[in-house]
C-alpha cells in the first residue's frame, strides 16, 4: 500500500485530496454522506470580514463540460465561522483550510489575525474571486496587488499562508513569484475562469450577474498548464485544482507540479468524488509500484 | 438519509408532446420520501450537472417522476427505457407540512406532478380540492389521477380548450370566498405562485409554495439555487435545495 501522506508547508495531510473552497460549504452537507476525516483537508466556503448575502439568482449556468457560477461570496462572516462552524469541523481528523476574501488589504490582514492561533491549519488567501465588485480578483490580477495582500496577511499570522491565484491573467508565473517573494508558504490554483452565457430567446445573460466563474472538466487542461507554469517558477508547494474528476486527473495535476489536489465541481454530480479519487490515486501508485504519493509532484517529463 | 442509488427504470410513458412519466424502482428512497421532495438525477455523460425533478408519487418501492423535456439533460432522460439504470441522489429537500383540515392543492403546468403526491398524502387526513392549470388541452397531464384522489377537481386552461378558460386564480378565489379551508399548497410558475400566495394571505389561509431555481449540488453546499426569504424579520438568501424547495409563502419575496 502506497503512502498517501503529504507534508504541505509544514502541515501533515493524510492524503493529497482536499475539497475546493466554495463547493463544500463548511462540511456539514457532505458530512451527512461520509466521514469527513477521510479527506486530506477541507477548504471552507470563502469568508469575508462581514456577513454577505451574495448575488441575486440565477447564479448558475451549465456549459459544455462545466458550469458558470456567480454566487458572490455568500457567507456568514468570519466571526460566525469561528464560533458556529469551526467547532463542528474540528470534530474531524482533517486539515482545515480557511479561505478569506477582503474588500481591502486591511480586511485581509484583520481576517488573518482572527484565524491565527489554531482557528485554521492553513489560511487560503483568495485574491481571485471573479464574482465580487470590490477586492477579489482585482488584487489577484497584478503582481502589486498580490504582493500587497500577501505581505499584509504574512505580517499578521504564523499560520501557513496559501495564496489562491486567478487564471484570468496573462502571466501566471510572475504572479506566482510575486506571492512567493511576499512571503506565501504555498499557492493554490486555479480559481474559476471568467465566462458568460446568453439566452438567445430573451437575449439576457443567464446569470443575474451577467458573468461568472467557469469550473468543471472544461477548465482542467488550463489548470494543469497553469500549475505547471507556476511550479516551474516557485519553490513553495502548490495545491492544484480545476476540473479534477478522477484519480487519473489528480495524478496528472500532481505530475504537473501540485503537492495537493483540490476537488470541487465534481462533488456536485458525485458527492463521493473526493473519496473515490483518493482510492483511485492509491490504486495508481500501487499499480505503478510507487511508494509514496509525494513522489508524483512535478514529475512530468516535458519535451 | 438521502443517498446515491442506481435505480432500474420500470416504465417510461410519454404523456404529452414534451412531458414524460418515468417510474424507477428504489425502496430506499421510496421509504423516506415525502411530498414536495425531489430527486437529483444524472442525465448521461454529456451534461455535467444532475437534474432536480420532484417526486410525482410513490407506490410501494416505486417512485414516479413526471418531467418536461427542456434541454439536453431532460431529452436524454426521456429516451431511457425500461430496464435502464438511473443514478439518483435523493430524496432531497424539505417537503410540504400536512395538518388536519380542508386542503387546496394548486398546480400550474409542469408544477402539477408533485401536487399529486401532496394530494394523496393530504387525503389521509383531510378533504382535498385540486386546481390545475395548463396552457391548453394538449398540455393537460395527470387529470385522471387527481380526479380519483381528490374530493373536488378544477381544470383550467389558458385557451379554454379543456376545463374552464382562465387561470387557477379564478377557482381559487371562489373556493376561498365560499368555503372553509385550512391550507393551500402550490407548485407552478413564479407569477402563479405569487398570485396564489397573495390570495391565500388575503383570506388568511396558511399557504406553502414549492419553488424552483437553477440548481447545482442539490444538497445545500454550493449556494447557487437561492431565493430571497425573510424567516425572522431579516432578509436572507435561502437555499432552495436544502432549506426549501417548499416554503411558508409568507417568508418568500416574490
Amino acid at each position: 500500500m502506497a503512502d498517501l501522506k503529504i507534508n504541505f508547508a509544514g502541515v501533515e495531510l493524510k492524503n493529497p485530496i482536499v475539497t475546493a473552497s466554495g463547493t463544500f460549504g463548511f462540511g456539514r452537507e457532505y458530512g451527512e454522506y461520509y466521514d469527513l476525516s477521510k479527506l486530506g483537508g477541507i477548504c471552507v466556503k470563502g469568508l469575508t470580514a462581514k456577513p454577505r448575502e451574495g448575488n441575486l439568482p440565477p447564479r448558475i449556468a451549465e456549459t459544455p463540460g462545466g458550469m458558470l457560477n456567480s454566487v458572490g461570496l455568500q457567507n456568514p462572516g468570519i466571526d460566525a465561522f469561528i464560533t458556529d462552524e469551526l467547532p463542528f469541523l474540528r470534530e474531524f481528523d482533517t486539515v482545515i483550510i480557511a479561505n478569506i476574501s477582503g474588500n481591502t488589504v486591511e480586511e485581509y490582514a484583520e481576517m488573518a489575525e482572527k484565524l491565527s492561533g489554531g482557528n485554521a491549519d492553513i489560511i487560503e488567501v483568495n485574491v481571485s474571486c471573479p464574482n465580487v465588485k470590490a477586492g477579489g480578483m482585482a488584487f489577484g490580477t497584478s503582481t502589486e496587488g498580490v504582493t500587497a495582500v500577501t505581505k499584509a496577511v504574512r505580517e499578521k499570522t504564523k499560520t501557513p499562508v496559501m495564496v489562491k491565484l486567478s487564471p484570468n491573467v496573462t502571466d501566471i508565473a510572475s504572479i506566482a513569484k510575486a506571492a512567493e517573494d511576499a512571503g506565501a508558504d504555498a499557492l493554490s490554483l486555479i480559481n474559476t475562469l471568467l465566462g458568460m452565457r446568453i439566452d438567445i430567446q430573451t437575449r439576457k445573460p443567464i446569470l443575474n450577474n451577467n458573468v461568472g466563474g467557469l469550473s468543471g472538466p472544461a477548465v482542467f487542461p488550463v489548470a494543469v498548464r497553469m500549475v505547471w507554469q507556476a511550479a516551474l517558477q516557485v519553490k513553495i508547494p502548490i495545491l492544484g485544482m480545476g476540473g479534477v474528476e478522477s484519480g487519473s486527473d489528480a495524478v496528472e495535476m500532481m505530475l504537473a507540479g501540485a503537492s495537493l489536489v483540490g476537488v470541487g465541481t465534481a462533488c456536485f454530480h458525485n458527492p463521493y468524488a473526493p473519496l473515490d479519487i483518493i482510492v483511485q490515486v492509491e490504486q495508481y501508485l500501487d499499480k505503478k509500484g510507487i511508494g509514496s504519493a509525494k513522489e508524483l509532484t512535478g514529475k512530468v517529463e516535458p519535451v | 438519509m438521502p443517498n446515491l442509488f442506481d435505480c432500474n427504470i420500470t416504465e417510461n410513458i410519454r404523456l404529452t408532446n414534451s412531458v414524460y412519466s418515468i417510474a424507477v424502482d428504489c425502496e430506499s428512497i421510496a421509504a423516506e420520501s415525502a411530498p414536495g421532495q425531489f430527486l437529483h438525477i444524472k442525465c448521461g455523460d454529456r451534461v455535467l450537472l444532475r437534474r432536480p425533478i420532484s417526486i410525482c408519487n410513490v407506490s410501494g418501492g416505486v417512485l414516479r417522476i413526471v418531467f418536461e423535456v427542456k434541454g439536453e439533460g431532460t431529452k436524454w432522460l426521456s429516451l431511457q427505457q425500461t430496464g435502464d439504470v438511473l443514478s439518483i441522489l435523493g430524496p432531497l429537500g424539505n417537503g410540504f407540512t400536512f395538518l388536519k383540515g380542508n386542503v387546496i392543492v394548486v398546480g400550474g403546468g409542469i408544477g402539477s406532478p408533485p401536487m399529486l403526491y401532496a394530494a394523496e398524502r393530504a387525503k389521509e387526513n383531510a378533504a382535498v380540492t385540486a386546481i390545475l392549470g395548463f396552457r391548453s388541452a394538449d398540455d393537460v397531464i395527470l387529470k385522471d389521477n387527481f380526479e380519483s384522489v381528490c374530493d373536488e377537481f378544477h381544470l383550467m386552461t389558458d385557451d379554454g380548450s379543456a376545463g374552464e378558460r382562465g387561470s387557477v386564480i379564478l377557482p381559487l378565489e371562489n373556493l376561498l370566498k365560499n368555503g372553509e379551508y385550512d391550507a393551500v399548497l402550490s407548485c407552478g410558475p413564479h407569477k402563479m405562485q405569487e398570485a396564489v400566495a397573495k390570495l391565500a394571505a388575503e383570506f388568511n389561509v396558511p399557504c406553502q409554495v414549492s419553488l424552483e431555481e437553477r440548481m447545482g449540488c442539490g444538497v445545500g453546499a454550493c449556494l447557487v439555487c437561492v431565493c430571497a426569504t425573510m424567516p425572522d424579520g431579516t432578509m436572507k438568501m435561502s437555499r432552495v435545495c436544502a432549506d426549501g424547495p417548499v416554503y411558508d409563502a409568507r417568508e418568500v419575496f416574490f
